[in-house]
């Protein structure tokens, strides 16, 4: 996708029609002029599509006047069709979860697509690279969230190129959700959580939002040398909502997850200590929840980047789990037997 | 359930909103700011449904800024709340409205201090008192940003907390 756009693909009809502009380069034309390889070669895009980041060829959904009813996808009404109807219900249900502490960031999910009652695939990649520093996980639909992942992929690689530097983690957060915003309240489920790595101090706006003006979180002030180096956990949904904090838990199995994680998470856990919470809170939710099972995926992510885990089949940690019980129940027997013979 | 308030005293606008950012039934976050400098003296609390919350602050927050590069000095509070209506009363009306609840607080150097109340209907009042939501203090909402704004700017004041920490 970003060669198409180096090489001028996207000059051509057929491009045009199958692989709409980009979000960028909707806006500002000021880069537009002053980058010497685009002026001359690149026409004036149409902007009467709303600033709809992306014309994705798509059935126009009913319009909706309704005050309360959330917006319909911003088409001309010329192009009126019935909605079409789902032949499956979606794949949904997860437990995703994230995670900063003193060694970096901890990425954790299982591998359990379901739709409906059925598991549809029980060895799912919930946990993507994005790129070298940043790791995506994903919760919601599985479909839509393979597309946003590319969609967001594809943009930080075109604002590298253009910018020769990369965006940070807090950028593409934010790029993301301005891409998801035409989307609300359309049945697009998309609940991403990015993990990653802030290499350079990310720019500063010129009026700074009010989360950096006004007093940050007190583990982020202690921890980073500068609020925009370093670790980075930030929450992206299609609702709208964007948070960044220290430890997200996303999923029907986030309030197990939740459960296990806010008893044991310290910034000064070790590398192997955070590892296996995580594992840990993994395993309990696929427990009890229906939706989540399988395997387990966990990616650690430093400031030499993301590395992975093998993925661990979650029955050996149960199997362990059983025996460490057994073997306590035993434990306890024992000593009962011995204070009862005194 | 989210909750703001702001108090107008004779040379001074104290406001709160608490700390929580809740999907559904987990509470994702305990530390969340739900208030926007809009400028030096005028700040903007926003609470309402998910997205549209930031979105819609900071496209306004953004604007101000740019009032003020491009004509020098900022806009009055008065101005803000009245700019922050019409923009809401705009998108009303269209297919993407806004679901947003606002108090807007500030200090104006002529007319003094100024809170203004607006819903998600766009309706605009100045008022002495005004509130947002529920506000169930300890139980349901832990701790709450409190902050001060008078003549010399905002002031960040000790956060309210049930002190069970």
């Amino acid at each position: 996708m970003a060669l198409e756009d180096v090489c001028g693909f996207e000059e051509t009809l057929l491009h045009r029609k199958w692989f709409p502009a980009s979000y960028l380069e909707d806006s500002a034309t000021s880069y537009r002029t002053t980058d010497s390889y685009n002026s001359g070669l690149r026409q004036e895009k149409s902007v009467g599509n709303n600033g709809t980041p992306l014309h994705f060829l798509m059935p126009a959904l009913p319009y909706s006047t309704t005050f309360n009813r959330r917006r319909s996808f911003p088409v001309p009404p010329a192009n009126h069709s019935v909605t079409v109807r789902r032949p499956f219900p979606l794949s949904h249900g997860t437990t995703t979860l994230g995670f900063i502490f003193q060694g970096g960031v901890i990425a954790a999910a299982d591998t359990r697509a379901s739709a409906g009652g059925l598991v549809a695939c029980p060895a799912v990649h919930k946990i993507t690279p994005i790129h070298s520093h940043l790791v995506v996980t994903s919760s919601g639909s599985g479909a839509d969230c393979m597309l946003w992942e590319r969609i967001l992929a594809r943009e930080i690689r075109l604002y590298q190129l253009r910018h020769r530097r990369r965006l940070s983690i807090r950028g593409a957060a934010k790029l993301l959700s301005f891409m998801l915003h035409p989307f609300k309240g359309t049945e697009v489920c998309v609940a991403l959580t990015l993990c990653g790595w802030d290499k350079e101090a990310g720019n500063t706006d010129c009026v700074q939002r009010s989360e950096d003006s006004f007093s940050q979180d007190a583990t982020a002030i202690a921890h980073s040398a500068s609020p925009h180096r370093g670790p980075k956990l930030i929450y992206v949904c299609s609702d709208g909502a964007r948070l960044q904090g220290d430890v997200f838990s996303v999923g029907s199995g986030s309030p197990y997850a939740y459960g296990v994680l806010d008893r044991e998470l310290r910034w000064t856990l070790s590398k192997d200590e955070a590892v296996s919470l995580a594992r840990e809170a993994v395993f309990r939710a696929t427990h009890r929840d229906a939706y989540s099972g399988n395997n387990v995926d966990l990616f650690l992510i430093t400031a030499k980047g993301w590395s992975q885990r093998k993925r661990e089949d979650l029955k050996e940690e149960y199997y362990r789990d059983m025996e460490r019980r057994a073997k306590r129940v035993e434990e306890r027997k024992r000593l009962t037997e011995i204070d009862a013979s005194r | 359930m989210e909750y703001l308030i702001g108090i107008q005293g004779p040379d001074f606008v104290l406001v709160a909103a608490d700390n929580v950012a809740a999907s559904s039934i987990i509470q994702m976050k305990h530390d969340y700011d739900k208030m926007f400098k809009l400028s030096e003296k005028i700040l903007m609390l926003c609470v309402g449904e998910a997205g549209d919350t930031v979105q819609f602050a900071e496209y306004i927050q953004k604007n101000v800024q740019l009032y003020k590069m491009r004509n020098g000095y900022e806009l009055s509070p008065a101005a803000a709340a009245n700019f922050t209506r019409k923009n809401l009363a705009e998108y009303l009306r269209s297919r993407t409205p806004y679901h947003v609840n606002l108090l807007l607080a500030g200090y104006d150097d002529t007319d003094g201090p100024g809170l203004y109340y607006m819903d998600y209907l766009s309706s605009l009042a100045k008022a002495p008192f005004a509130a947002h939501g529920y506000g169930r203090f300890i139980l349901n909402l832990p701790s709450f940003t409190v902050r001060l704004i008078d003549k010399e700017g905002i002031h960040d004041l000790e956060k309210l907390t049930s002190g069970a920490k």
